[in-house]
This record gives structure tokens, C-alpha cells and sequence, in this order.
């Protein structure tokens, strides 16, 4: 909690995009998480990466659970509209929600506990849905809001605050999205915003399910020297299997990169990930070699973050159901509920 | 690149931008929050450690922290820093008792004062507690120098005059009223230890142009200070209808308003150059407008024009300026006869030392003026200081007071043997004002309110006398209100290395975009471009941390246009932040002494 509201002042030099909004524009309420945690910064980069995508606020939904990580959504884009569902039940009302009003931005905010546990059928389901939505992870592998028991992301030998170590063995949500045929994966800290910015514009323009694992550190239960999710341990172990920047479309590419080979995959708006830098040969399109590397990097107790798979070409919820093109809300209601006589003419077809 | 020392003053000094701008020192938030407290005594006598007389620079100062002051930077305009001075000043207690006094045994110095103004009541003011045996000489019947001839009564009434005057001399100075020093080495012969020459620059600039010594010029052209003087004693009672002041400084703008209240109906002050190298501050030419007095731009005097020995107007050409290789140039464009009854000239004010010998050992330099130490205010015989308008030609009252309070600490030296360049630097005290979880011990919440407007006599009231006071000082809801403005500059943004996590939250939080995490570079400019927001006000400093522990990147925070709102030390998981409450301790005379004892 902070005692007074964010004064309304900002610098005269901040700089408008193309909606002639400010940064600040994209705020929210005054956060009332602990005073340094990661879920502000993952805010921040949200933030960031709204204003530099011209995200008019108003065509976006926020949509979460229950939890720490969910309290978020109120903390961003005070304009738009959002749900804030059962725990561990966005996943469905963000489907729900895509299928009446396909045209909407929808960013969904989890956490560790909301998507891997109480939550975990339906994060996986959405997933195959391969629904069009941000699925933002804020892993920081603890149950803050319950003062600090491990969660289903906390690692093996980990510690809690008091010093028990976790026997468990933990669900790596990346290597559980490639698994289920996730079409975007990747994983960031909250305390890189140069990384996470970008793959946050990335899955934005993805057309599909966007899972972002960001380790955000709990700075009240899970940041001390025995946690594998603090921010001195991420600091410490994190390799950057790719490191990549958005580029949207009409923009020129200004920071050619000559030296190394690139790998640029263009998504379905005509924007391009261009992968700037990636880990000894790693190919962030192969989906067998993204788990094994992944999985390579966890028994050594390395934390691989960057884009880590991307494929574009794959169908989302509403191309696998072949609906229309025109939102459902769209649609006038004699055409959304033909009425008996339509469906008696459907029902002769089955016959 | 070395990071920024916050274990000496000046970079947070430099913060508190009005406190930086006064000549003073003034702790100007310090005094604002004890006016919001209620503690309007509390609040004087704290302004009254540094500017001596806030009463008096309530109403009259040139306000140097204005144009500073960082609430400017935010909304466009700064607090009225020296309105609210007055409020302290006008609902202040009875506070003779609490103000510093002689002590019964004297040192046995005798020092004596030439001028009883601003600066030399500074210098006793500062003396007279530490035992010194003061003796003022004034050449007129009253104190106060040119605060009292030349700022007229409905700027300055005179008994804020007496009151402030007074609790200096009553603390038991000795004024020669009446008694104008004709020969300085008789003073020294009379054997004080030292002599303060505050004396101003009391004498007014000709404009020796044809025609200025004709016809009625004895009568109708004045020389601006000396003809306010006049009308201070009540020796000039009333003027033409039509007068012309020639120059557009603050004095101008008195003698432009006098004329007013003195009968005159058609005013117009007369300007060589256009409004924006007007010396005038703004106010006062707002204020002056606002009486229907005209201002003419780009002419300048040629001749006085006379009809049967009677002055009817003067010729004036009319310029045009262009600017070729950074100087302004003036071409004649035509002339033109502006009719008038009486002119007053208020082109300026020279030093005069008729009274000092040359043969005493004071070595005059360029224009005939002493050559003045510009710390110690010595002169070339180690025994006569100057100070004030005497010492380098006219300023204002502020940076008087401040020249009394450093010769005072000359003075002192010099009487205990020591050498006066031998001073003691600024100090400060930093203390956290953190009183617990997010509360503080200062209002750190931003409000958005406008800058309080003046209240002014209505015109037809103040016109009925040369004494109705034109500004009627802030009510209590505007007072209420403008404290408020004040960013609270003192209560730092202090940093502690070693604490920081680099959780960003400082960063993401912070409202006005002044603080990055940012890789080391190799000078500060490269930096200023890498930042949140580019930091491009090259007056204000960018602080920079040691390296933080985890990747060894600097906090840098870009002063600029910081709040002050505390939210970066709130938002602090590891208190790395903090808000800590900075006090510049400016050594005057008095400690000084404690360095000779010790």
C-alpha cells in the first residue's frame, strides 16, 4: 500500500504514440501488492509494451483469477474492460468471453498457483483451444497470499522462508505448454523489462494462445538465499536461449544485425520476431528441440528465458470451430438465433 | 564517472532550488510547512536567521527563489514564496522576547557603521550578540535606508519599517541620527576597530541631453530616488498632470505610482528597448499597468522641449532593434514629441565616495569604486569593509542582507586576529523523516491547486494616499492552499547502494519518470540521454549511485522535475529509498566564534 494516490504530474518530455497517449495513460490504480514485487514490474513492462503498441484501451479485456498475480489487472489500463473470475477459472471465462467478441484484446494474468494448480485443467485447455489471449504467468513459485507455502512451480531442494526444503518436483509451465501443442512459449523476468518488453508486443501479435512464464520474485516470502525464484538466484542462473525484438509492421528495421545468422518469423498482421541472438544453434520454430533444451537447462538448474517457441501458421479457437468472421456481438439477433424453423431445418439434416 | 557526494551540501542544497536561488539562504520549505502548521512565529523567526527582515522582503523582495522554484517546472507557476513570507510576518506573536540580545559584558570592540540600512543593520544585527559595541551613522532622521526613502508606503508601510529596524537597534546599537560621515579617516581617527561602509548608491543618474538644464527643468525634472525622498519627507506633496518617467527599472515603477497618488492623470514610463530586457520585475510592472500607467517601448530621450521657458514635452526617437552576431543594434526610425509637465529620471544609481580620502589606504580601481575582497568584503586597508549597495554598485535588499551577514563573519575574524578568508564551509543535517510504514513527517501528497492570486486595494482607495497598502496579503483559505503548492525540496530522495535489489519498483512507480537503472557510462551526458525520460535541463544535476550490488548498474535519478512525493522511498521493499529531511547550516558570525574558542 502507498498513502497517497500517484500525483497526476508527468515529465513534459514523455513522448505519445500514435494514439497521442502518453505512457502514463496506460495506468491503473495504485498497487497495493508488498512494496517490491515482481508483479509491479510485470505491470510496468505491460505498460510499456501497451503505449509502444498503440493499444487503444478500450478494445482490450483483463481478465484473472485469484491471487496476488490477479489483483494486477486493476493496476493497468484503467480504461479497458476485465474480469475477474473464480481461481483458476479464466482460462474458460477468457474463452467464453473470445467466443462471443472474437475482435477484443483479451490479457489474461495468472500465477503459479492459479494456472498450475487449482487451475491447471483449465490453462491446459485453453492451450489446445489454442484461444487468442496474453496468458501472462507470474511465477514466483510461492504462496504469497497465503503467507508462503511452495507452490507447484517451487524446485526441488528450495527452500521456504523459515529454511524446509521442497521435496515435490515442480511443473515448468513452459515444458507443459510445448507438450499440449502451445503455439507461443516463452519465459522472462520481471527484473529484465528489456527482454520482457518486447516478447510481451510479440504475443500481443500472436495469433493464438501466448503463454509468457515471467519469474516474478515474491519480495515477502520467497526472496531469500535458499529460494531459486528470487531476484539475486534469477539474476545468477538465467540463460537467454533467444533474445529477440518485435518488429511491427511499417516500421523499418533500423538495428540490422549482419554478423549473426537470423531467424525472423513473420506473424499473421504482417509484424515480425526477429531474433536477434539465439543459443548455439537453438531454433526457436522446433518445437522437439525447444522442450529438449529447455529440459537441458532445468536439470542444470538453469532458467532459460527469451522466446522459446513460436509457430505461426497454427489455427486459433475460432478457426478450429469455423465460425464467423464477424464477432458473435456483432451479429444481428435474428441472424445469431435464426429462430425454431432454422432449427428444425438443422436437425432434418441429422436425420 | 564518479558517483555524486551526498556527504557534503551542495548537491542537495542545489535541490532546493529556492533556498539555492536566494542570496540568503533562506530555508524557505522549512518556513512554509511552519506556516501550514500554524506556527506563523516559529516560521518569522526561522526567515528571520537568514534574511534579517521578513516583514520588509514579504513585500518588497525581487523574489530570486521565484523564477527558481521548481513547482514552476510542474505546472508553470512557482509558490508565492514571498507572500506567504508576509503571512508569517503579519500573523506572527509578539516575538521581542525570543529575539537574540546583548550580552551584559561587552567584548570591548567598537565597531562603527556608515548608513543605517539593510546591510549595515545585518552586520549589527549579526555583531551585537557576540558583545560588540556598535555605532550606527545615519545621515537622515530615520532608519531603514533606501527601504525607507525609496520604496514608497503603499508598498511598504512604515510600520513594518520601525518594527524591524527596531528589533536590531534596540538591541543596543548606537544611530547618529542626522549625522552624515563627511571624512572617513576622522572616523577611523576616532578609533574603532572596524568600519562598515554601507552608505548604498545613493546618488541618481543624469541624462545630460539638450535642454536639461533650461527653462523650468529646476522644477520640473526630477532625478527619480531623490525626488521618492522627497515625497518620503513630505517635502513634495503633489505633481503635474502629465509626467514621463524616463527608464523602466523597479524605481520607475515606483516613481510611476506615486505620480499616480500624487496627482498626475497621464503617466507613461518611457523604455530604450522592448518589454523582455525590461529591469523591472514582472510584478511590478503588472501591478503598475494595472493603475493606468502606459508603458512605451524603444524610444530613447533626445531633447527636453520647451514654450516660454516652461517644459511642454520631450523628443524622443524611435527605435528599431535588430540582432546581428549576438549584439543588439538600434536604428533610428523616426522622432516624435511626447507633450508632458514633468519628467522624472530613473535611468539608474551611482556610487559616490566624496567622504573617503585616497591617502587612507584604500586603493580605488575602475569607475572610482574601492576594490572590495568579493568574500571577505575587505577593502585594501584591512580595517574598513563594505557591504551592500556601496560595494559594487546597486542589487537589492536581499543580497545586501547577505553581504551584512558575511562581513559581519569578516568582521569578527578580523577583531579576534584571524584572517577573514579563513571561513567556515556550509553544513547540513539529513535525518529521516520516516515515521513508519508509508507516513511521513511532511505532507508528501501533490496538490493541484493554482497558484493564489493578490488581492488589491480597489483603485479609487489607493489613490487617495501615498500610505494605503495596495496589496492586502493572502486570506487564510489561500494561505491554506498555497503552503500546499510547495514540493517540500528539502525532504530528499536519500539512496543507499548497498540496499538496492533492483526490484524496479522505485522505477516503475515513480510519477514523473526521474529514476533508470542504468549500465555505467563514461560521461554524464551519455547518461542524461539514456534515461526513462531524456533528461534535458542541463541546470538541475543527475545523481548517480555506487554500483548496485547484483549487476552492477547505477541508480541515476534526474533532479529535474522530481515531486518529492516519497513514493519511490514508499514503494522500497529494502528501504534503499529514504526520505530525509535536509538542513543547510549556514556558518554566521556567531560560529565563528565557537571556531575561535575551540
Amino acid at each position: 500500500m502507498t498513502s497517497i494516490a500517484k500525483p497526476p504530474v508527468r515529465h513534459p518530455g514523455l513522448p505519445k504514440n500514435a494514439l497521442g497517449l502518453t505512457k502514463r495513460d496506460y495506468e491503473g490504480a495504485m498497487s497495493t501488492l508488498c512494496a517490491g514485487c515482481g508483479h509491479d514490474s510485470v505491470t510496468a513492462a505491460l505498460v510499456q509494451a501497451f503505449w509502444e503498441s498503440d493499444c487503444p484501451p478500450h478494445r482490450a479485456a483483463k481478465m484473472s483469477g485469484i491471487g496476488c498475480s490477479s489483483k494486477t489487472t486493476a493496476y493497468f489500463m484503467k480504461h479497458s474492460h476485465g474480469f475477474n473470475s473464480v481461481h483458476g477459472r479464466m482460462p474458460s471465462v477468457t474463452s467464453g468471453a473470445n467466443a462471443a467478441n472474437r475482435d477484443l484484446m483479451y490479457i489474461g494474468i495468472s500465477g503459479d498457483g492459479d494456472s498450475l494448480s487449482i487451475g491447471l485443467g483449465q490453462m491446459s485447455h485453453a492451450i489446445r483451444r489454442n484461444v487468442r489471449m496474453l496468458y501472462m504467468l507470474e511465477n514466483n513459485g510461492v504462496y504469497g497470499l497465503t503467507k508462503g507455502q511452495f507452490s507447484a512451480a517451487s524446485d526441488i531442494g528450495s527452500t521456504s522462508k523459515k529454511g524446509e526444503a521442497n521435496v515435490q518436483p515442480p511443473i515448468d509451465p513452459c515444458l507443459l505448454a510445448l507438450t499440449l501443442g502451445a503455439t507461443f512459449v516463452a519465459r522472462s523476468f520481471s527484473g529484465d523489462k528489456d527482454q520482457l518488453v518486447p516478447i510481451i508486443k510479440a504475443g500481443l501479435a500472436h495469433n493464438g494462445f501466448a503463454l509468457i512464464d515471467v519469474i516474478s520474485p515474491c519480495v515477502s516470502f520467497n526472496d531469500h538465499e535458499g529460494s531459486t525464484k528470487s531476484y539475486k538466484y534469477t539474476r545468477a542462473h538465467e540463460v537467454e536461449l533467444t533474445s529477440s525484438d518485435f518488429v511491427p509492421l511499417r516500421r523499418e528495421i533500423t538495428t540490422p544485425n549482419a554478423d549473426t545468422e537470423m531467424t525472423a518469423v513473420t506473424m499473421h498482421d504482417g509484424s515480425t520476431v526477429r531474433f536477434r541472438k539465439t543459443h548455439e544453434g537453438y531454433d526457436p520454430t522446433n518445437r522437439e528441440q525447444a522442450w529438449l533444451h529447455v529440459r537441458e537447462c532445468q536439470k542444470r538448474g538453469e532458467v532459460a528465458t527469451g522466446i522459446l517457441y513460436i509457430e505461426e501458421g497454427g489455427k486459433d479457437m475460432h478457426a478450429l470451430a469455423k465460425t464467423v468472421e464477424t464477432p458473435l456481438v456483432d451479429l444481428p439477433y435474428s441472424v445469431l438465433c435464426p429462430g425454431s424453423k432454422a432449427l428444425d431445418a438443422l436437425m432434418e439434416e441429422y436425420r | 564517472m564518479r558517483p555524486t557526494d551526498v556527504g557534503t551540501p551542495l548537491h542537495y542544497h542545489k535541490v532546493v532550488d529556492c533556498q539555492y536561488a536566494c542570496p540568503a539562504h533562506t530555508n524557505v520549505p522549512e518556513y512554509l510547512r511552519l506556516i501550514a502548521q500554524g506556527e506563523y512565529s516559529e516560521s518569522y523567526l526561522l526567515n528571520r536567521e537568514s534574511n534579517v527582515f521578513p516583514g520588509i522582503l514579504g513585500r518588497t523582495c525581487d523574489r530570486p527563489c521565484e523564477p527558481a522554484c521548481r513547482r514552476g517546472r510542474v505546472d508553470g507557476t512557482p509558490v508565492a514564496i514571498c507572500r506567504l513570507k508576509r503571512v508569517a510576518a503579519d500573523l506572527r506573536d509578539d516575538i521581542t522576547d525570543r529575539l537574540p540580545t546583548a550580552p551584559a559584558v561587552k567584548n570591548g570592540k567598537r565597531i562603527a557603521m556608515i548608513g543605517c540600512g539593510p546591510s549595515s543593520l545585518t552586520v549589527a544585527n549579526d555583531l551585537l550578540p557576540l558583545g560588540y559595541d556598535v555605532t550606527i551613522y545615519e545621515k537622515h532622521s530615520q532608519a531603514g535606508g533606501l527601504m525607507r526613502f525609496n520604496i514608497p508606503a503603499f508598498r511598504l508601510p512604515a510600520q513594518v519599517l520601525d518594527d524591524e529596524t527596531g528589533y536590531v537597534i534596540n538591541m543596543g546599537a548606537t544611530v547618529k541620527y542626522n549625522t552624515s560621515v563627511d571624512s572617513l579617516k576622522s572616523l577611523l581617527n576616532e578609533g574603532y576597530d572596524a568600519v562598515y561602509v554601507g552608505s548604498g548608491a545613493p546618488k541618481g543618474k543624469e541624462l545630460d541631453i539638450p535642454g536639461r538644464w533650461d527653462g523650468n527643468a529646476k522644477d520640473a525634472v526630477h532625478i527619480g530616488i531623490e525626488w521618492l525622498g522627497s515625497v518620503h519627507f513630505g517635502h513634495i506633496e503633489k505633481i503635474e498632470p502629465r509626467v514621463l518617467i524616463i527608464g523602466v527599472g523597479n524605481t520607475a515603477m515606483d516613481c510611476c505610482r506615486t505620480s499616480k497618488r500624487l496627482g498626475a492623470t497621464d503617466v507613461k514610463v518611457i523604455a530604450r528597448r522592448s518589454r523582455k530586457y525590461f529591469k523591472a520585475s514582472p510584478w511590478e510592472l503588472e501591478d503598475a499597468e494595472e493603475e493606468q500607467v502606459e508603458i512605451v517601448e524603444n524610444h530613447a530621450p533626445k531633447r527636453f522641449v520647451y514654450e516660454n521657458g516652461t517644459l511642454v514635452g520631450m523628443e524622443f526617437e524611435v527605435l528599431e532593434w535588430t540582432e546581428s552576431g549576438g549584439k543588439q543594434k538600434s536604428t533610428v526610425k523616426s522622432t516624435v514629441i511626447i507633450p508632458c509637465d514633468s519628467v522624472i529620471l530613473a535611468i539608474g544609481q551611482d556610487n559616490a565616495f566624496p567622504w573617503i580620502e585616497r591617502d587612507i589606504g584604500i586603493t580605488f580601481g575602475e569607475w572610482d569604486m574601492p576594490e572590495v575582497d568579493k568574500i571577505t568584503h575587505q577593502s585594501t586597508n584591512p580595517k574598513v569593509f563594505f557591504g551592500g549597495d556601496a560595494a559594487w554598485g546597486p542589487q537589492n535588499i536581499i543580497w545586501a542582507v547577505e553581504h551584512g551577514h558575511q562581513a559581519a563573519v569578516s568582521i569578527h575574524q578580523f577583531c579576534q586576529e584571524l584572517s577573514p578568508a579563513e571561513r567556515l564551509p556550509f553544513g547540513m543535517n539529513l535525518v529521516s523523516v520516516k515515521n513508519g510504514m508509508q507516513s511521513w513527517a511532511y505532507s508528501n501528497d501533490f496538490n493541484p491547486s493554482p497558484r493564489a492570486k493578490m488581492t488589491h486595494e480597489e483603485l479609487v482607495k489607493r489613490f487617495s494616499g501615498v500610505g494605503v497598502e495596495v496589496e492586502l496579503g493572502f486570506s487564510a483559505e489561500q494561505t491554506a492552499t498555497e503552503v500546499q503548492r510547495c514540493l517540500n525540496c528539502d525532504i530528499e530522495t536519500h539512496f543507499e547502494s548497498k540496499l538496492c535489489i533492483e526490484c524496479d519498483a522505485c522505477v516503475d512507480v515513480c510519477p514523473t519518470s526521474c529514476l533508470t537503472i542504468a549500465p555505467a557510462t563514461e560521461t554524464l551526458d551519455e547518461l542524461r540521454a539514456k534515461l526513462s525520460a531524456p533528461a534535458v535541463n542541463l541546470t538541475q544535476d543527475i545523481y548517480t549511485s555506487n554500483p548496485l550490488p547484483q549487476t552492477k548498474r547505477l541508480m541515476v535519478k534526474d533532479e529535474d522535475i522530481c515531486l518529492h512525493c516519497g513514493l519511490c522511498a514508499e514503494r522500497c521493499p529494502t528501504a534503499a529509498w529514504d526520505m530525509r529531511k535536509f538542513e543547510l547550516v549556514v556558518p554566521y558570525a556567531f560560529a565563528h566564534s565557537a571556531q575561535a574558542t575551540a
